[in-house]
C-alpha cells in the first residue's frame, strides 16, 4: 500500500505541474489551449536535444526548455489569440486556433525531431528501497522538483507585481483595465509563463519517461481532466485536480488490476458524476 | 518594326514552344521508363508513428536504390518505382480512404496497414478493386479463405510466441510467466495468443489481465503488482517501440529481475535512449537484423537509409522485404503487373535469392500451417536480445 501511495504522491506532482500552465492561461484569458500537450512536448524535446545530444548541463536544457516556450508562447499570444480574441465574438474562435496550432506544432514536431520515442541519461542514478517503498532517486528528484516549482509559481502569483496584475486580469479584465492594469502586456506574460511551466515540466519529465512526437494530444487530455476535477483557472484546483488524478490513478491500477483497463472508465464515470453535482469542480470560482 | 503587341505576341509564342519541348521531352523519357506506383497505408503520425515510418522509408530507401540503377526490368519494360503513401493516422476510417485514394490511382499493390483494425477495414476496398495487401497485423482472417488478397508481411506473434516461451523455458528456467498488453486491439489479441501458447507448453499464468493506455508515460504504477507476483517472464505482448523502454526501465526500477520479451519489432537505439542498461536481455523479434545473418545488401540498405533519413530503424530489418517481394514476384510473371490473379497463382511457386541474407536463403511466401494458403512473406524469425546497444540473435526459426 505503502509503494501505491507513493506511486499517487509522485505522479501528482507531476501532473500538477502539467496542468497549472494550463489552467493559468485558461484564468487570464478565457483560453483552451489544446496545444498545452504540444508545448510541453517541444520542451521535451529541446531538452532532449540540449542535453542528451549536445551534452550540456541538464540546467541549461531546462532553461532552453523554458525560455524558448515562454517566447513561443509570448509571440503565439501577440499575434494569434490577442488578432482572434480583439476580431471575433465567438469564444469558439479561440478554441479552433488552439486546436488548429495544436496540429501544427503536432507536424512540426513530427518533422523536426523524427517519429522515435526519444529519451536522455538518468540525472540521479540509483533506487531508493526501504519502508516497503520503491522510488527511483531520480523520480525523488523530479518530484521534489516538481512541488518546488509549485511553490515558487503560487508564491510568483501571491507576492509579485505581476503576478497581482494577473490575478486582477483573471478576476475582471475590465475592471482590471479602468485600474490602469495593461490587459495586452499582462496577458503576453501569463500566456509566455504557461507556455514555459509547459516547457519547463516537459524537460524535467523527459529524464523519466522520455518524449515521442505523438503525446501532446493525451498530454492536453489529461490535463484538461486535471483542471476539471480542480476548478478551471484556479490554481489550487489545478493543484488539487493533479494530486487527486494521480492518486486516483496509482490506487484504481492496483485494487482493479484484475477487471482490466477499467481504471479510467472508473475515473471518466466518477467524474461525470461529480461535475453533474459541481459543475465547477472543486474550487470552481475566478481565480481570487 | 518592334512595338509591345509584337513583343508580347513573341513571347506567348515561345512560351507554348518551351512548354511543347517540355512535354514532349517528358513523354519521351516516360517512353523510356514506366513508372510502377506501389502504394503504402499506414500510421506515419502519433504514438505509433515509428510502426508506419519506418515501413515507408524502407521503401522509399529501396526505391531510390533501384531507381539510380536505372529502374526494375519486368517482362520487356524498365520500371521507376514510386511509392504512393498515405497516413491512416492508426484510424480504420482514414485506412479506408487510403485504400480508395490506391484504387483511384491504378495501383494494384500496396504495403500495409499496420494495425489490425486498419487492414481488417480496407479488405472490402482492396477485394473490390483488385489490389493485393501486405499488412502487418495478425487477424487469422484476414489471410484465410476466402479471403486471398492480404499477405503478412511478417512473423505473427502467433507463429514467434511459442518459440520463444519453449526456448526460455527449456534454456533459461522460465516456469512463471506475466502478460501485460495496452488497451487496444492489436495488443490484446497478440495477449490472447500468447496466454494460450503459454498454457500449452505447461507454464503458469501469474497474471494476464493487467493492461494500460496507450499513452500512458508512466508504467510503474500499472506495474507494481504485477512484478510483486515475481514472474520469471514479463511478456510485453504487442508492444509500442515508444512504450517498450518505458516498461522495461519501470519494471526494472521497481526490482524485477527476471526475463522480458515481446513478439514485436523493435529498436536498438530507442530502447538504449530509454532503458539503458535496464533493457539488457530484452527479448524481441527482428528481421535480418544482425551482423552474424546480413548479407552485404542489407549492410548497404542500412547505409542509404541511414543516409536518406539520418538514422536507421531498426524495425525496418522486417520491413525491407514487402516491396521486395513485390518487385521480385512481378518479375517472375510480368503479367501480373495489372493483373492480380497472376500475382496469386505465381505465388504458390515463387522463389528467389533472398539479397538480405548470407548463404542460399530463398524468398518465398508461406503460411500454409497457420492460413491454409500462401499468404505470408517469408521472413526469417530472427530472435534478438538487446545488450548494450546492440541486438545479438538468440535464435533463427522459420515459418512454413
Amino acid at each position: 500500500m505503502e509503494q501505491v501511495i507513493a506511486n499517487g504522491l509522485y505522479l501528482g506532482a507531476q501532473y500538477a505541474l502539467i496542468a497549472l500552465g494550463l489552467t493559468l492561461i485558461f484564468a487570464l484569458m478565457n483560453v483552451l489551449n489544446f496545444a498545452h500537450g504540444q508545448m510541453y512536448v517541444l520542451g521535451g524535446f529541446i531538452t532532449y536535444t540540449v542535453y542528451g545530444q549536445l551534452g550540456l548541463p541538464f540546467v541549461v536544457a531546462l532553461l532552453a526548455s523554458g525560455i524558448t516556450l515562454a517566447v513561443i508562447g509570448a509571440l503565439m499570444e501577440k499575434f494569434l489569440f490577442r488578432t482572434v480574441i480583439r476580431r471575433s465574438h465567438r469564444e469558439e474562435s479561440t478554441m479552433l486556433l488552439a486546436a488548429a496550432t495544436a496540429f501544427f506544432f503536432d507536424a512540426v514536431i513530427l518533422l523536426l525531431f523524427g517519429e522515435k520515442q526519444r529519451g536522455v541519461p538518468k540525472i540521479v542514478k540509483g533506487v531508493f528501497n526501504d519502508a516497503g517503498i520503491i522510488m527511483p532517486y531520480d523520480r525523488m528528484v523530479v518530484g521534489a522538483l516538481a512541488i518546488v516549482f509549485i511553490a515558487a509559481f503560487v508564491l510568483y502569483m501571491q507576492y509579485s507585481r505581476v503576478g497581482r496584475a494577473m490575478r486582477a486580469l483573471a478576476q475582471d479584465r475590465v475592471a482590471a483595465q479602468l485600474m490602469g492594469v495593461r490587459v495586452d502586456r499582462y496577458s503576453m506574460i501569463g500566456f509566455a509563463l504557461g507556455a514555459m511551466l509547459a516547457g519547463v515540466v516537459g524537460g524535467l519529465l523527459v529524464t523519466i519517461t522520455g518524449v515521442n512526437s505523438g503525446i501532446g494530444g493525451p498530454i492536453s487530455i489529461k490535463a484538461f481532466l486535471m483542471v476539471m476535477i480542480g476548478g478551471a483557472g484556479v490554481v489550487g484546483g489545478a493543484i488539487a485536480g493533479g494530486f487527486i488524478l494521480g492518486m486516483m490513478e496509482s490506487v484504481g491500477l492496483t485494487a482493479l488490476r484484475e477487471y482490466g483497463d477499467v481504471t479510467y472508465l472508473v475515473i471518466f464515470a466518477a467524474l461525470m458524476v461529480f461535475l453533474s453535482i459541481r459543475p465547477n469542480g472543486l474550487m470552481g470560482k475566478p481565480w481570487g | 518594326m518592334i512595338n509591345r503587341r509584337s513583343t508580347l505576341k513573341s513571347m506567348a509564342l515561345g512560351a507554348v514552344s518551351t512548354l511543347a519541348l517540355a512535354a514532349l521531352g517528358i513523354s519521351s523519357a516516360q517512353a523510356d521508363n514506366k513508372e510502377l506506383k506501389i502504394g503504402f497505408v499506414g500510421v506515419t503520425s502519433g504514438p505509433a508513428a515509428a510502426w508506419g515510418t519506418s515501413n515507408v522509408r524502407s521503401m522509399q530507401t529501396r526505391a531510390a536504390w533501384i531507381n539510380e540503377t536505372g529502374g526494375v526490368k519486368i517482362g520487356n519494360d524498365t520500371y521507376k518505382i514510386n511509392i504512393v503513401t498515405f497516413d491512416d493516422q492508426k484510424d480504420p476510417k482514414r485506412a479506408i480512404a487510403g485504400m480508395e485514394k490506391m484504387a483511384q490511382e491504378g495501383i494494384h499493390y500496396v504495403v500495409g496497414p499496420n494495425v489490425d483494425d486498419g487492414a481488417a477495414a480496407v479488405r472490402p476496398v482492396a477485394e473490390a478493386n483488385g489490389i493485393i495487401y501486405f499488412p502487418y497485423a495478425f487477424p487469422k482472417a484476414l489471410y484465410q479463405k476466402p479471403a486471398s488478397n492480404a499477405v503478412l508481411g511478417m512473423i505473427a506473434n502467433y507463429q514467434s510466441g511459442p518459440a520463444i516461451y519453449k526456448y526460455l523455458k527449456e534454456n533459461k528456467g522460465v516456469k512463471k510467466i506475466a502478460f501485460v498488453a495496452a488497451n487496444e486491439s492489436d495488443p490484446l489479441s497478440q495477449r490472447d495468443s500468447g496466454v494460450e501458447a503459454a498454457k500449452a507448453l505447461g507454464l503458469e499464468i501469474v497474471a494476464q489481465n493487467d493492461t494500460y493506455q496507450n499513452d500512458t508515460r508512466d508504467f510503474t504504477p500499472v506495474l507494481t503488482p504485477i512484478v510483486a507476483l515475481k514472474p520469471d517472464l514479463l511478456v510485453l505482448s504487442g508492444v509500442a517501440p515508444a512504450n517498450a523502454p518505458l516498461l522495461i526501465r519501470a519494471a526494472r526500477e521497481l526490482g524485477y529481475e527476471g526475463l522480458i520479451s515481446t513478439e514485436t519489432a523493435q529498436d536498438a537505439k530507442v530502447l538504449e535512449e530509454g532503458a539503458g542498461e535496464y533493457a539488457n536481455g530484452f527479448i524481441s523479434v527482428g528481421g535480418a537484423s544482425t551482423p552474424e545473418i546480413a548479407s552485404d545488401a542489407m549492410k548497404e540498405f542500412v547505409n542509404r537509409y541511414t543516409k536518406m533519413f539520418g538514422e536507421y530503424n531498426d524495425e525496418s530489418n522486417t520491413k525491407v522485404y514487402a516491396l521486395e517481394y513485390i518487385i521480385e514476384t512481378l518479375k517472375a510473371n510480368p503479367a501480373a503487373i495489372n493483373d492480380v490473379a497472376e500475382f496469386k497463382k505465381t505465388m504458390d511457386t515463387f522463389s528467389a535469392p533472398n539479397p538480405f541474407l548470407k548463404g542460399d536463403a530463398k524468398l518465398s511466401y508461406v503460411g500454409m500451417t497457420s492460413f491454409g494458403q500462401k499468404r505470408q512473406l517469408s521472413v526469417p524469425m530472427v530472435v534478438n536480445e538487446y545488450k548494450d546497444g546492440a541486438f545479438q540473435t538468440l535464435f533463427v526459426g522459420s515459418v512454413d
